[in-house]
C-alpha cells in the first residue's frame, strides 16, 4: 500500500491529476482516488510495466495493459516505486499454468454449476446442427488419443470415404501433422469448409494420401465437383516456406481444385502493426493528420481488410458455387481461424447469436488449437509468439455489426467483454495452447467456464435492434469490403480513455429503453388483469362506464392523488443519462488556455469544475 | 430572357437513367426552365427523379457510336448518368443543361418562380426577427440598446439593419468606429451567455494598417462591454503571420497596448480557397470505390477536411471556454470562418440553439451577412474555379454534426436537418440562401418575392421528419471531444451516393419504433394505473354509500 499516489490524465499534457492510494492484492492492483472512485487492474492483464526518470514530484510508473488501458502513476518516494515495480514485474509474469488467476477464483458455484456451466457449449450438438454426420461426412477416431495430431481436438469429422490410413498418411504430409478436417458443413448446399496446415511439399514432394484425402473432401460435395484451396498467406511467405521443406499445393499434383492465395500477413507484422497502432493512438495533442498517416502506416485496417476479404471470398465459394473449401495458412491455428471462423458467421445467423458466437470460438479457435496461451502471453513466455490474431477476429465482427446493425443478437460490449477475459486467464476457456493441454491441466475440474457468466448477464451484451428475422438472402450476409468502411475501433483502443467518446450514448438508451419496453408490458398485462378481475362480470363494465359518465366532475376529482402515484412510475436511469466529466479540462483545445495562461495566471484559473451533465 | 431559348430538345424518349446501387431505369426526360426530370413510364411503378438545374455542378458527355451519355455532378455531390439516343439530341439536352444550370441572374432562380403547394401556417421571413431577439435581451440586461444606424444599410450592407450594441455608445460613435473596421463591420453583439453575462461580440479587422492607426471610440466601444475589473479576448481566426501581413494592406489587429483589458489569441482557421480545395479533395476520395486502404487513408489526410474541422472547433470551444469561464471576448474578422466558429461556438454553450427552429436563431451566418450565394456557388465537382467559392458553411454544418454525434440527446434536430440544410444551401426552391448580405436580400425583394425556407420546415409534417426522438432540453454547456480519435468523416454527406444505406436505414428505423413503442406503452400504463385507480376509488365510494 502506497498513499499520495497520482494517477496522471494520459492525454492531457498539463499536470492535471489525481491523487490517491495504491494497493497490491494477490491478483489485483488498485488504485483508489480521492472521491473514491476505484481503477482495478488485474495483473494479468500488464503487458508492461515502465519506471520513467525520476521528476520533481516523484517516480513516475507507466503500466500498458492488454486491454489497451494505459495508466501513468507518479509515486512520491523512488523507493515505493522500486518495489511496486519490482512486484509487478513478478506477479504480471506467471511462470506456470496453476498460478494463473483461473485456478485460484472462485465465484461462489457448486460443483454441479461448474459442470454444468463445462457442458453449456457442446460441440457434437453443434455439428449435429450442422447436419453431419451424414452420408458424407462422419465423425473419425483417428485422434481419440491425439496420437495424430497434439493440437486438434479429439473428435474430428472427416468425409466418410477417407479412410485411417488415408488420415494417417495425409497427418504426415501436413505440418504439425494438422490433416485437413471439417469445420463447417453448409448443409443447404452441401458444401463444406475444411481447415489444415500447409503441405510439406518442399519444391516437389508429393503425398498420394493427401491427394486421396482432398479428392474425398471434393466428393463429399455432391453439388460441386471442384475446391478451392485457398493459402490465406501471401505467395511469396508460401513460397519462402518451400525452402523449409513446406509449401503450398501444386495444382497439377490434385484434381479438381482451384488454388488461391489471399495475402493475409503473419503474426509477426500483425504484432508490430499494432504496436505502431498503439504508439500513434497514444500519442499526447495528436493532429488528424498525423493520426490518419499514422493508421496508414500501421497497416492495421490494411490488415482487417484483408482478413474480411478472405473470408467473402470463401463465402462466395460456398454460396454462390457451392464449392466446398480448403482452408490453410502455415500451421493453421491463426489465419485459419479467423478466416473459418468469419467465413461461418457470414453463411449461418446461428453464429450472430450469443450462444452461437460462443460455439463459434470454442470450435474455430479454442478446439482447433489456437494458441491462446503463446498469443497472449498468458505466461512467460516467447514475445515473438504474441499476436493480435484474435483481436483482429473481434475487430472484424464489430465492423460487421457496424454494417449490418440488425443482424447481430450481441453487441459490442459482449466482444469487448470477450477480448477482457481472453487476456485475464480469470476463467479456463482460454488458457493452454491446445486441447490436449487443457484436458492435462485439469481446467474443467479446476476453473470454471466463462460462457455462462456471460449468459447470465446476457441482458448487457444484447442488441437492442437485433432482428432475428434479418436475413437478406437465406442468412447470409454480404459485406461490402470498400475501404471507407474500416474504421478505427475507438472503443477498443481506447477503452478506459473517457473523454473520448460520446458523452450520451444512443445504443445505450435505446438499450434500457427495450428493456423497459418488455418491463411495461408485463405491467400492461398485470394491470388489465387487476381490472379484468374487479369488473368481475362484464355487466359490471356496463355499470361503471355508466356510473362514470354520470358524474365526471367528482370522479377527476378523486382521480387527481393518483397522478402523483404515476410520477416515479418509470425511474429515469441515471447512470445511463449521466454524462461523465464533460468539461473543458478533458479535451485537447483546453491546452490551448492553459499555455495562454501561463503568461497571465490571474487571468485564467485552470481547474475549471466538472460540468455534469444530467439530461 | 425566356428558358425556352434555352431549351432546344425539351424532351427525349428512352433515356436510361443510372445511379451506383439501383438497377438502370429507362424513362422519359423532359427540361423545364428549372428542373430535369426523369419518368420511368413502366406502370408498375413509376419512378421520377427532379433535379433542380441549379444542384447541377458539372457536366460531362461522352458518345459511343449515336448514344450519348451525359455524367450529371451534383451540388449534394449525388452522380447520375443519363444515356440518351441520337446525338443531336444529347448535344441539345448537354448544353441546355449546362446554360441552365449556370444562369448568371438571381431573379432568373427557381425560388422566384416557385410556387408552394403546401399552407402557410407562418411566415418564415417574419419568424427570426432581431427585435424579437432584443427582446429576450432586455429582459434580462439593460446594458445593450438596439441600433438602427444602418438602415437603408448606409454604414454598412453587409449588416443587418438593426443590430444590437452597448448602451453607452451612441450612433455617432459608432459610424466613426465603423470607419476603423474593414468593410465597416463594426463590433456587434452576436451572444449573450446568460449564465453569466458574458458577451461574444463579432466584427472585422481593425485598419489599423503599418503605422499603427488607433481609434479612441473603437477602443471605448469594446472596453463598454467589458464589467469593470473583467478581462476580455479577442479572438482572430487568422494565424499571426497572416494578421501582420494585414497590415501592409491597411488592415491590422488590435495593439495589446491600446486594449489593454484584452488579450487576443490566434487560432488559425483556412482561407477559402483552401478550404474549397479541400472538399474537392475528400469527395474525389470518397467517390472512387478502388482505394485501397492505404490509398483511401491518405487521401482522406491529404484533403485535410478533418483538420479543418477539428481547427474549427477548437476554436469555438476555446471561445465558449473563455465565456463560460466569465471572460468577455470578441471576435477577429467577420464573414465566413469567423461566422462558422462564431456559431459552433453556440451551439456548444447554448442549449436553446438545439431547437430546430431556434437553431436558425443563432444562424449568425445568414443575419451577419455570410456571403451564401458566393460561397455556395459551386460544390466539388465544378471546374471553374472562382475566387469566392468555399464550404464554409458546410463545414460548419459538419462541425455541429461532430458535435451532435458526441451528444445525441442535447440536439432538437437531428442529421436529416442538417443534410437538408446542406442541400437547400447550394440548391433549393426557398429564397433563404439567396443573396450575399441582407442589403442584397432586401434588394433583391426576397421577402416578397420568394418563399422562405422556414414557412416550409415550420410545419408539423415537415418538422418531424427534422426532430431527434432522443432529444432532452439540456442547459448545460456542452464540450465536444476534438481528439483526432473522436472525430469521424460525415457519411451521411460525403458516403451517401457511394454506398447502400438499406442497413442502416433499416436500423434507424427501428431504433426510432423502439422510442415510439416505450412512448405508447407508458402512456398505455398510466391509462391503466389511472382506470384501476378510479375503479377502486369508485369502489370506496360505493361501500361508503
Amino acid at each position: 500500500q502506497v498513499e499520495q499516489v497520482k494517477l496522471l490524465d494520459r492525454f492531457s499534457t498539463s499536470n492535471k491529476s489525481l491523487t490517491g492510494t495504491l494497493y497490491l492484492t494477490a491478483t489485483h492492483l488498485l488504485f483508489i482516488d480521492s472521491s473514491q472512485r476505484e481503477t482495478w487492474i488485474l495483473h494479468h492483464h500488464i503487458a508492461a510495466v515502465e519506471k520513467l526518470p525520476l521528476t520533481t514530484s516523484g517516480c513516475p510508473l507507466v503500466i500498458q495493459c492488454k486491454n489497451f488501458r494505459i495508466v501513468h502513476f507518479v509515486v512520491p518516494r523512488e523507493r515505493d516505486c522500486h518495489d511496486i515495480y519490482n512486484s509487478l514485474l513478478q506477479l504480471s509474469r506467471t511462470a506456470k499454468y496453476e498460478e494463473l488467476y483461473a485456478f485460484s477464483y472462485n465465484p461462489k458455484q457448486n460443483e454441479s454449476e461448474q459442470v454444468k456451466g463445462w457442458q453449456l457449449i457442446d460441440l457434437a450438438e453443434e455439428y449435429k446442427r450442422m447436419g453431419v454426420p451424414n452420408d458424407y461426412w462422419q465423425l473419425s477416431d483417428a485422434n481419440r488419443d491425439y496420437k495424430i495430431c497434439e493440437t486438434y481436438p479429439r473428435e474430428l469429422y472427416v468425409p466418410r470415404t477417407a479412410s485411417k490410413p488415408i488420415i494417417v498418411g495425409s497427418s504426415k504430409f501436413r505440418s504439425k501433422g494438422r490433416f485437413p478436417v471439417l469445420s463447417y458443413y453448409h448443409k443447404n448446399k452441401e458444401a463444406a469448409i475444411c481447415r489444415c496446415s500447409q503441405p510439406l511439399s518442399g519444391f516437389s514432394a508429393r503425398c498420394l494420401e493427401d491427394e486421396h484425402m482432398l479428392q474425398a473432401i471434393s466428393k463429399a460435395n455432391p453439388s460441386n465437383r471442384y475446391m478451392y484451396v485457398m493459402d490465406t498467406r501471401p505467395k511469396l511467405n508460401a513460397m519462402a516456406n518451400r525452402a523449409a521443406g513446406k509449401g503450398y499445393e501444386n495444382e497439377d499434383n490434385y484434381s479438381n481444385i482451384r488454388f488461391q492465395f489471399v495475402g493475409i500477413e503473419n503474426i509477426h507484422v500483425m504484432r508490430s502493426s499494432l504496436q505502431k497502432l498503439l504508439e500513434v493512438s497514444g500519442t499526447k495533442g495528436l493532429s488528424v493528420n498525423d493520426f490518419l498517416s499514422g493508421l496508414e502506416n500501421s497497416g492495421w485496417l490494411r490488415h482487417i481488410k484483408a482478413v474480411l476479404d478472405a473470408a467473402v471470398f470463401l463465402v462466395k465459394a460456398i454460396a454462390v458455387e457451392s464449392a466446398s473449401v480448403l482452408v490453410h495458412c502455415s500451421d493453421g491455428w491463426d489465419r485459419t481461424s479467423q478466416v473459418c471462423s468469419l467465413g461461418a458467421l457470414l453463411l449461418d445467423s446461428y453464429y450472430r447469436t450469443i450462444k452461437g458466437f460462443m460455439v463459434l470460438i470454442e470450435k474455430d479457435w479454442i478446439s482447433f488449437g489456437h494458441k491462446f496461451s503463446d498469443r497472449c502471453c498468458q505466461l512467460d513466455g516467447d514475445p515473438k509468439e504474441i499476436s493480435p490474431v484474435f483481436t483482429q477476429f473481434l475487430e472484424s465482427v464489430w465492423n460487421l455489426t457496424e454494417q449490418f446493425p440488425q443482424a447481430f443478437e450481441y453487441n459490442e460490449a459482449f466482444l469487448l467483454q470477450i477480448h477482457e477475459h481472453v487476456h485475464s486467464c480469470q476463467f479456463g476457456n482460454f488458457l493452454g495452447n491446445s486441447q490436449k493441454e487443457r484436458e492435462e491441466l485439469k481446467l474443467k475440474e479446476k476453473t470454471y467456464s466463462l460462457w455462462p457468466f456471460l449468459l447470465d448477464e446476457q441482458k448487457k451484451y444484447q442488441n437492442p435492434l437485433y432482428n432475428p428475422d434479418f436475413s437478406p438472402e437465406l442468412t447470409l450476409l454480404e459485406p461490402n469490403t470498400v475501404s471507407f468502411n474500416f474504421k478505427f475501433w475507438r472503443n477498443m483502443y481506447h477503452q478506459f480513455d473517457r473523454s473520448m467518446h460520446p458523452r450520451q450514448s444512443v445504443f445505450n438508451l435505446i438499450m434500457n429503453m427495450s428493456e423497459q419496453n418488455k418491463q411495461l408490458e408485463a405491467d400492461i398485462k398485470e394491470l388489465e388483469a387487476k381490472i379484468k378481475q374487479r369488473n368481475g362480470q362484464p355487466d359490471a363494465v356496463l355499470v361503471k362506464e355508466h356510473h362514470q359518465s354520470a358524474h365526471p366532475a367528482p370522479m377527476a376529482l378523486k382521480t387527481t392523488p393518483c397522478f402523483k402515484k404515476e410520477q416515479p412510475l418509470i425511474p429515469v436511469n441515471d447512470t445511463v443519462r449521466t454524462i461523465e466529466g464533460s468539461n473543458t479540462a478533458d479535451n485537447r483545445y483546453s491546452e490551448f488556455m492553459e499555455e495562454f495562461s501561463k503568461a497571465e495566471p490571474a487571468v485564467v484559473s485552470l481547474e475549471y469544475g466538472v460540468a455534469r451533465m444530467t439530461c | 430572357m425566356e428558358f425556352a431559348e434555352l431549351i432546344k430538345t425539351p424532351r427525349a424518349d428512352n433515356v436510361v437513367l443510372h445511379r451506383p446501387f439501383y438497377l438502370a431505369v429507362e424513362g422519359t426526360l423532359c427540361l423545364t426552365g428549372h428542373h430535369l426530370i426523369f419518368s420511368s413510364r413502366r406502370q408498375d411503378n413509376a419512378e421520377e427523379l427532379w433535379l433542380l438545374h441549379s444542384n447541377i455542378d458539372s457536366i460531362e458527355k461522352r458518345f459511343v457510336g449515336s448514344l450519348g451519355t451525359i455524367i450529371i455532378k451534383c451540388k449534394d455531390l449525388r452522380i447520375i448518368q443519363l444515356d440518351i439516343p441520337g446525338m443531336e439530341e444529347c448535344l441539345n439536352i448537354a448544353s441546355s443543361i449546362e446554360a441552365l444550370s449556370t444562369l448568371d441572374s438571381v431573379t432568373l432562380m427557381y425560388p422566384f418562380f416557385y410556387r408552394p403547394m403546401f399552407e402557410i401556417l407562418e411566415d418564415g421571413w417574419r419568424s427570426f426577427l432581431p427585435d424579437q431577439e432584443f427582446e429576450l435581451l432586455s429582459s434580462v440586461t439593460d446594458d445593450w440598446r438596439l441600433s438602427c444606424i444602418n438602415k437603408e444599410f448606409s454604414i454598412c450592407p453587409s449588416y443587418p439593419p438593426v443590430v444590437i450594441v452597448p448602451k453607452s455608445i451612441d450612433d455617432e460613435a459608432l459610424r466613426k468606429v465603423a470607419t476603423f473596421r474593414h468593410g465597416s463591420r463594426f463590433p456587434v453583439l452576436s451572444y449573450y451567455h446568460k449564465k453569466n453575462g458574458m458577451v461574444m461580440m463579432r466584427s472585422s479587422q481593425p485598419l489599423t494598417g503599418t503605422n499603427g492607426r488607433r481609434c479612441k471610440e473603437d477602443e471605448k466601444l469594446i472596453n463598454a462591454t467589458l464589467r469593470p475589473g473583467k478581462r476580455g479576448y479577442i479572438i482572430d481566426t487568422r494565424s499571426l503571420n497572416v494578421a501582420q501581413q494585414a497590415r501592409a494592406k491597411g488592415g491590422g489587429f488590435e495593439q495589446e497596448a491600446h486594449y489593454p483589458q484584452w488579450r487576443r489569441i490566434h487560432k488559425c482557421i483556412e482561407r477559402f480557397n483552401i478550404l474549397q480545395e479541400s472538399l474537392i479533395k475528400l469527395v474525389e476520395a470518397c467517390n472512387d470505390q478502388s482505394h485501397n486502404m492505404d490509398r483511401w487513408l491518405s487521401k482522406l489526410e491529404a484533403s485535410n477536411w478533418l483538420t479543418h474541422i477539428k481547427e474549427i472547433l477548437t476554436a469555438a470551444c476555446l471561445a465558449a471556454q473563455c465565456i463560460d469561464r466569465e471572460e468577455q471576448w470578441s471576435w477577429g474578422r467577420g464573414w465566413s470562418t469567423r461566422g462558422s466558429s462564431n456559431s459552433i461556438a453556440l451551439v456548444s454553450l447554448c442549449h436553446v440553439s438545439s431547437h430546430p427552429v431556434a437553431f436558425h436563431v443563432m444562424f449568425s451566418p445568414l443575419q451577419a451577412g455570410h456571403p451564401f450565394q458566393q460561397r455556395c456557388a459551386q460544390s466539388a465537382y465544378s471546374n471553374s474555379k472562382q475566387k469566392w467559392e468555399a464550404p464554409v458553411f458546410l463545414l460548419f454544418l459538419d462541425c455541429v454534426w461532430q458535435i451532435l454525434r458526441q451528444f445525441p440527446c442535447s440536439f432538437e434536430f437531428n442529421e436529416q436537418f442538417l443534410i437538408m440544410l446542406f442541400e437547400h444551401s447550394y440548391a433549393s426552391q426557398f429564397g433563404t440562401f439567396l443573396g450575399n448580405n441582407e442589403n442584397e436580400r432586401s434588394k433583391l425583394k426576397l421577402p416578397q418575392k420568394t418563399m422562405s425556407l422556414w414557412s416550409w420546415v415550420n410545419r408539423s409534417e415537415e418538422l418531424s421528419k427534422f426532430q431527434n426522438p432522443l432529444f432532452e432540453a439540456n442547459s448545460l454547456v456542452i464540450w465536444p471531444s476534438v481528439a483526432p480519435q473522436s472525430l469521424q468523416l460525415w457519411e451521411g454527406v460525403f458516403l451517401r451516393w457511394n454506398r447502400p444505406s438499406k442497413f442502416l436505414d433499416e436500423a434507424h428505423e427501428e431504433m426510432i419504433n423502439i422510442i415510439k413503442y416505450n412512448k405508447e406503452l407508458q402512456a398505455k400504463v398510466n391509462a391503466l394505473r389511472r382506470q384501476l385507480a378510479e375503479m377502486e376509488t369508485d369502489d370506496r365510494m360505493q361501500e361508503n354509500l
